[in-house]
């Protein structure tokens, strides 16, 4: 038996093992395929109910690979590297978020 | 003459209908609201004769003449059977298809649409059975009501949650802990990573756990474990009330503790109080979970009540933004298709007619928000795979023994569940089959996380396979 540890999560996907750039690549990839517009935000500390984090550059509206939106996130990574940053993707025909997940920690991040 | 049990009066009655309400050459308008009822007529009632009983019964007709009729235009406010339709396998039954002119129904009142179409005509003598299996609800009649408070998307951008199912969980035991206890619970399973608790449908306010002890403590349950995991949690508060005044004393309690989501049981509680407290939730900003308690009392027989999906036509009428819809998987029943037809007809905004999954009319929403559906009842990490392929990303999923079980306890039990659906959703998008592959998922996952390793070693024997009374 085991008590569960305090930490703090950031939504979807981290309860995973944080992923892999090959494994951020696939969801993007996935995101792309429904016809998503893929972009990229990051936030030094940010609370639950922060609804909007920085937003990186603008949305993607151009990307046609996971590769283009993973390019930003690693630019916003080096840039950035204290902030936690989270992909995230819009359906404008829904008009509307569809998709968020965590893409990188700070190395200092903290667990409660 | 029907209700003399005469048999020639008897015959008299059924004639006058048919000659009034049996419309076989009419066409319905874009207006009109549109019935599909599988009726059971009495030994020797031809169908066209109790299609038009059950169409004058639910509309503008009486059991005898009377001269006022003299002073209305009937062909402007009768309801028509304007299609018969024979069951294959069944010599009794039939469908009748009838279409209600505009006026009949009140503005916004899915209580007075209810008294029309499902009130009298449903003892009706001349009938052995009856059963409406769905409503076509015109644009013009929907556009009337206010529908669900916020709708699918919206809640999302409340609670900052994307791409993947809710999870939940109801606390148990269902009566008898006390309001500090409970708050434990609910804190525990908020901090293992469910995104919310509820409260049992039975818990109102009894004598072990008054309601506004209840709420504090969970409200501070809520508090702590959201800024321990740094996400949004909410947990149900059942605001179900012995009178309208009660409810909304517990609502507006509610929103002064700033809790995010509220609960109402909507058949047991009325459509009235349903429709008044989702007015109140989109003013006052509070989600809305919507119980079914008392639903297969209505839906369950085959060939009487009403089809779970006219249920759940009303209750987005009505509005809520959660409701329950059963899990194809879990202890509860429901057919896969048909299930998944009332679901769509819950979330999406234009549903096709598709007889296979039981849906009778094309329905257009017009916009209305989605209402969530929520799978919920006998269910564990082991279903997760299913889940996800069945429902998709737009659900709720309730784990309450499958995450109150947890040998570990409700926080470890939250956590196996979290990563359950986390790995799915993760593999589903990198293109993998769950239904092919859902076990192996959830064995990898379980290398990196003890907690699912726990609870994957306790409940993977238990099965549940009983046969669906919900078929076509």
């Amino acid at each position: 038996m085991k008590t569960l540890s305090k930490e703090r999560r950031y939504e979807t996907l981290s309860y995973l093992p944080p992923l892999t750039d090959q494994q951020i690549a696939k969801q993007i990839e996935y995101m792309i395929d429904q016809g998503f517009i893929p972009a990229v935000e990051f936030e030094e500390d940010p609370k639950p109910t922060d609804h909007h984090w920085t937003l990186w550059k603008l949305p993607l509206f151009q990307a046609r690979s996971a590769q283009d939106v993973l390019n930003e996130v690693r630019e916003c990574r080096s840039e950035y590297s204290n902030s936690y940053i989270r992909v995230i993707g819009f359906d404008n025909i829904k008009q509307c978020q569809m998709v968020s997940f965590i893409v990188h920690k700070p190395s200092n991040s903290r667990r409660y | 003459m029907v209700q003399t049990k005469s048999s020639a009066g008897f015959k008299a009655g059924v004639q006058d209908y048919r000659l009034t309400y049996y419309t076989p050459d009419y066409t319905p308008k874009d207006t009109d609201l549109l019935a599909a009822f599988r009726v059971t007529a009495q030994p020797g009632v031809p169908p066209e004769e109790a299609g038009a009983a059950v169409a004058a019964e639910s509309s503008t007709g009486t059991w005898t003449t009377v001269w006022t009729d003299g002073l209305t235009d009937l062909d402007r406010y009768k309801g028509r059977c304007y299609d018969i339709e024979p069951i294959p396998g069944e010599d009794n039954q039939f469908f009748a298809f009838i279409a209600y002119p505009l006026d009949l129904f009140e503005e916004g009142s899915v209580t007075n649409m209810l008294t029309s179409i499902v009130g009298n005509v449903f003892g009706f003598k001349a009938l052995r059975a009856l059963r409406l299996e769905d409503l076509r609800v015109p644009v013009a009649y929907l556009k009337t009501f206010q529908g669900p408070p916020h709708g699918i998307t919206v809640e999302r951008d409340k609670l900052n949650k994307y791409g993947r199912p809710l999870l939940g969980c109801t606390i148990k035991p269902k009566l008898g802990l006390s309001a500090k206890n409970y708050g434990r619970a609910v804190y525990e399973c908020l901090r293992g990573g469910l995104d919310f608790t509820k409260d049992d449908e039975n818990i109102n306010s009894q004598p072990f756990m008054r309601w506004r002890d209840r709420f504090l403590f969970v409200q501070e349950a809520i508090e702590k474990a959201q800024a321990e995991t740094n996400e949004i949690k909410g947990h149900y508060l059942n605001v179900t009330a012995p009178t309208l005044e009660q409810m909304m004393e517990r609502a507006e309690f509610a929103k002064e503790i700033g809790t995010p989501i509220i609960m109402h049981d909507y058949l047991t509680g009325g459509f009235t109080a349903n429709t008044t407290l989702a007015r109140w939730c989109r003013s006052n900003g509070l989600l809305l979970h919507i119980h079914r308690a008392m639903h297969a009392v209505i839906d369950r027989q085959k060939n009487h009540g009403m089809h779970f999906r006219v249920l759940a036509k009303c209750l987005r009428m009505s509005g809520g933004d959660h409701l329950h819809s059963g899990t194809v998987v879990g202890k509860l029943e429901g057919e896969r298709g048909i299930t998944m037809g009332f679901v769509d007809l819950m979330r999406e905004d234009y549903i096709e007619e598709d007889r296979s999954r039981g849906i009778f009319f094309t329905q257009d929403w017009a916009s209305m928000p989605g209402v969530m559906p929520v799978a919920s009842g006998g269910i564990h990490v082991w279903h997760m795979p299913a889940l996800v392929e069945i429902f998709g990303d737009d659900s709720c999923l309730q784990f309450g023994g499958g995450t109150l079980g947890h040998p570990w306890g409700n926080a470890p039990g939250a956590t196996a569940n979290r990563v359950a659906l986390e790995a799915c959703i993760q593999a589903r998008n990198e293109g993998r089959s769950l239904a092919r592959e859902g076990n192996d998922v959830i064995r990898e996952a379980c290398r990196w996380s003890p907690e699912l390793a726990a609870a994957c070693e306790l409940w993977k024997e238990i099965k549940f396979e009983f046969e669906a009374m919900d078929t076509l």
